[in-house]
């Protein structure tokens, strides 16, 4: 596989992170997160933690809160649901934590079958009280995930942001 | 022919009773700082006496050993020690494989092993049906792997807990009753907060 082409906002999401001092990134991966990971993976001050399952990554998130670390979580829309009961750790304790999200189901997809959990991403999100921001221009990546970040960390808040499909690029049918 | 009771190990007896293991594991605590599963091991742990170095779960099941890594993860110079159920971890398998992939040198995860949910009426678990957890330990690449079966061995890990240098798995091999439950705080945002200002991190 080649290496991804240049993509600013993923790079401005990094930089986001790095400025929270943000230092383990839980991580399923998504084609669309794939240049994001690669920088977390390749950044001396962060351990990239790779989760079989969402869940595992509100578990983590909480551990390093414990240890004096923050954490972030990088997943795509479909593993939202495998978080739900998971998400009580973080209401329960106000765990400070950001989910970046990946959508999935959108504009452009070509599998329905990403289409049941992707329609109901952000409201799966609220039931459990999480703070939902979105991004669909690339512009407002960098400084919505800012803001996603300072709130959950200074108001001890479970966030997410959900980076739109609009703005990732639809998947090819045929590859 | 009953293939699981076939199958069914025979090196779980003898058994040990949970409320001695615990106290021989954590009596000499030191600096150990300590994470528990939902039900009968947050009560266990909470039986040597509450300690603000104790994160007790009474939910998330699945999550205790993730939480251990993560904690491992952040701070590098001290011993985690997780201490959950054969329920908890079933829930929670592909948190062993994570782990097993991190390898933290300075996470160790017991498991008391009774092969019953006994905080929903002592229902079978997977493990009374022969599934191995120091199998699957061992298959996720965890560098150290007890079956722990008489005090001679749960003593030597009580020791080891404060010396291991590779990420460590023990079962424990317990006796499926009930002691009295012995309740710690159930405020989250407290055993959070007192935590971390245990360490140092509010």
């Amino acid at each position: 596989m080649s290496e991804p082409a240049p993509s600013e906002w993923r790079d401005d999401i990094f930089a986001a992170m790095k400025a929270a001092d943000i230092r383990q990134v839980g991580y399923v991966p998504d084609a669309g997160h794939t240049r994001l990971i690669q920088r977390c993976q390749g950044e001396p001050g962060m351990t990239a933690v790779s989760l079989t399952s969402e869940e595992e990554g509100i578990a983590l998130a909480a551990g390093a809160w414990l240890g004096g670390q923050r954490a972030a979580l990088l997943m795509q829309s479909s593993g939202v649901g495998n978080c739900i009961n998971m998400l009580s750790l973080a209401k329960s304790c106000r765990f400070p934590l950001t989910m970046l999200i990946t959508m999935r189901g959108e504009w452009g997809e070509f599998n329905p079958w990403q289409v049941p959990m992707g329609s109901k991403t952000q409201a799966a999100l609220e039931l459990m009280d999480v703070l939902v921001y979105r991004v669909d221009d690339a512009d407002m990546a960098g400084e919505t995930v800012t803001a996603a970040l300072d709130i959950a960390f200074n108001g001890s808040l479970a966030t997410a942001v959900l980076l739109s499909q609009r703005l990732i690029g639809a998947k090819r049918w045929v590859k | 022919m009953n293939t699981a009771e076939h199958n069914r190990p025979r090196s779980n007896d003898p058994r040990l009773d949970r409320r001695a293991a615990i106290r021989t594991l954590l009596e000499k605590r030191g600096d150990l700082l300590v994470v528990t599963g939902l039900g009968s091991t947050t009560y266990d742990a909470a039986s040597v006496g509450d300690d603000d170095r104790n994160f007790y779960l009474w939910g998330a099941m699945g999550a205790a050993a993730v939480i251990g890594l993560g904690l491992a993860i952040a701070r590098p110079d001290r011993r985690i020690v997780v201490v959950t159920g054969d329920g908890e971890l079933l829930m929670g398998l592909g948190g062993l494989a994570t782990v097993g992939v991190q390898q933290p040198p300075n996470l160790a995860i017991v498991a008391f092993d009774n092969g019953r949910y006994a905080e929903t009426g002592m229902q079978a678990s997977h493990t009374d049906a022969g599934v191995s957890l120091c199998g699957v330990a061992r298959a996720c690449g965890i560098d150290t792997v007890l079956d722990i079966g008489s005090d001679t061995a749960l003593k030597e890990l009580a020791a080891w807990l404060h010396d291991f240098k590779r990420t460590l798995f023990a079962r424990v091999a317990i006796h499926a009753d009930e002691p009295p439950r012995v309740l710690p705080p159930r405020d989250g945002v407290l055993l959070k907060t007192r935590f971390r200002r245990a360490l140092g991190a509010e």
